[in-house]
């Protein structure tokens, strides 16, 4: 068990050096990743000086922390790069190497994924703290040590449903060579739906009823909810359980077209 | 001039051929912005189901704002997207070479390799919401500020492309075409809000050094505010759009000097 655990411990290990290699893309990743959220700042200080004092519950002060805890938990749990490096290790035949190696792909890529995840937050960091303290009026930290578990829990759920959303897409590439489509079909989907661009109990009633069920939900919005104390008691519990039920199918799918596409798989070019 | 129209012209049949090849992909593409340009929409429908305007913007003054984007992008990415999305490519695997050996101008050759013409439907729909918003707004174009919103539109490609292609052309330095995209992308992002949101630095620096806000709407306020005088606006749009294309040059010169190609 340890020895198998310390294979996948050098892959993280090797993930980071990898990673780090390209550093400065990050840093110029970052930079320019920082706009759209001064935007949506923007914007909403124009909404809000139209609409009143609060809007769906939300005052400013608490719309502009959203928004910045939707973009940390963006920059710690959403895969950037792995569907697109699977997919194009199905595509090249480069995935025979890694048939012949002693390791499950799952576990492997899910170790990349995240050492990717953790050294990219590592580098983010400091301006993560300098977008926050800059906001510091508006930042309220939950007082209930049970609010920061919950958080914490549903974050850690969260990163597993998208990294197997990403793993399953990419599993496509078994059966079809260009998969980009697919994957910013899904994209336009996850960026209006997870809650990036509005928070989603602005939708009307009935949409948020549907939402809910919704895998997309699970991936920003809820754990943010979470953190600001705006899903308590009953409802904080159904949206776990709601959470941890996509995970596992997720999870599932992912495995399932994993067998399948194995089966299929023809290493062109390898 | 004219040998570089006759080049233009055989790529773009050598593009059409191509894309009647791949038909199934010519349908996802035009799919996926349509997708994303739904989602633009459902977004302004639930800000106005709180309010009745943003900054003094009524809600289809704000679709007619995102319609022009959608037309300005989408014509952008119908000639040079992809080519630039590709230039990383090119300069990691050092196939570059063969484009500077070629006896036209390289940033011509590298930009304009092919033609998307999925995109071009979706500049359609972007024409058809712009007119819808005109219709509900109950403002008739006469033939002159239409010829003005298409000579703005015109120069907001310009600066699309100059964004982009001095974003790419960053890859002589590091290698991540990924990156690349996401930082167009995130960029433009704010076009499609009115400007009178931005304030101070960034408004400056989204004004003068990456021109952006002003891309979009100049060409939507000609339309949908008829009352705002658009000189000011027009005059900044050509100022901004002359000197970032020349920056750009300057920028690929200075960063084709560093090449030294990868292979070969």
């Amino acid at each position: 068990m340890t020895a198998r655990l310390a294979k996948y411990g050098k892959v993280f290990t090797i993930g980071l050096q990898n990673t780090f290699v390209y550093r400065w893309a990050f840093v110029l990743r970052s930079v320019v990743g920082i706009v759209p959220l001064i935007g949506t700042l923007f914007l909403w200080q124009g909404v809000f000086s139209s609409g009143g004092g609060s809007i769906a519950g939300y005052t400013f002060s608490a719309m502009i922390l959203y928004f910045a805890m939707t973009v940390l938990m963006e920059n710690l749990v959403t895969p950037t790069d792995d569907e697109w490096q699977i997919a194009g290790e199905i595509r090249d035949g480069r995935l025979s190497f890694l048939l012949l190696k002693p390791m499950n792909y799952l576990a492997y890529r899910f170790s990349l994924y995240a050492s990717y995840r953790l050294l990219y937050s590592a580098i983010l960091a400091p301006g993560i703290i300098i977008v926050f303290f800059t906001l510091r009026e508006y930042i309220v930290l939950p007082s209930n040590p049970a609010t920061w578990l919950a958080f914490a829990g549903s974050t850690i759920l969260a990163a597993l449903l998208q990294f197997f959303i990403a793993y399953t897409i990419a599993m496509l590439a078994f059966w079809i060579l260009e998969i980009s489509t697919i994957i910013f079909i899904t994209y336009s989907f996850e960026y209006f739906l997870s809650g990036r661009i509005f928070p989603l109990d602005m939708l009307p009633p009935w949409l948020s009823g549907v939402v809910k069920w919704a895998p997309f939900t699970y991936e920003l919005y809820f754990p943010v909810q979470i953190f600001m104390e705006r899903v308590k008691g009953a409802a904080l519990l159904e949206g776990l359980a709601i959470q941890a039920g996509w995970v596992v199918i997720m999870w599932a799918a992912a495995v399932t077209l994993w067998r399948r596409g194995v089966r299929k798989y023809q290493a062109v070019g390898g | 001039m004219s040998r570089y129209l006759a080049i233009y012209r055989l790529t773009f049949r050598n593009s059409l051929i191509r894309e009647m090849n791949f038909k199934a992909n010519f349908l996802l593409w035009m799919i996926v912005e349509f997708c994303w340009f739904i989602g633009q929409m459902a977004f302004i429908e639930v800000l106005y189901g709180h309010v009745d305007q943003i900054a003094g913007w009524t809600k289809w003054q704000l679709v007619c704002l995102v319609g022009t984007h959608q037309i300005i992008s989408q014509i952008f990415q119908g000639f040079f997207y992809i080519n630039l999305a590709n230039l990383p490519e090119l300069i990691r695997t050092g196939r570059l070479d063969i484009m500077l050996a070629l006896p036209v101008d390289a940033q011509f050759a590298v930009s304009t390799r092919q033609v998307s013409f999925d995109c071009f439907v979706n500049t359609l729909v972007g024409i058809g919401i712009v007119a819808l918003s005109l219709v509900k707004l109950g403002i008739t174009p006469d033939a002159w500020s239409i010829v003005l919103f298409l000579f703005a539109v015109m120069l907001g490609v310009a600066v699309h492309y100059a964004v982009m292609f001095s974003l790419a052309a960053v890859s002589f330095w590091m290698i991540r075409g990924q990156a690349l995209i996401h930082g167009y992308f995130n960029l433009f992002h704010i076009g499609r809000y009115p400007d009178v949101v931005f304030r101070g630095v960034f408004k400056f620096i989204f004004t003068w050094i990456m021109p952006i806000i002003l891309v979009s709407n100049v060409p939507a306020k000609l339309l949908a505010r008829p009352f705002e005088s658009p000189w000011a606006g027009l005059a900044t749009l050509i100022a901004a759009t002359a000197i970032v294309l020349g920056l750009t040059r300057v920028w690929w010169l200075f960063a084709l000097k560093r090449y030294s190609s990868a292979s070969s």
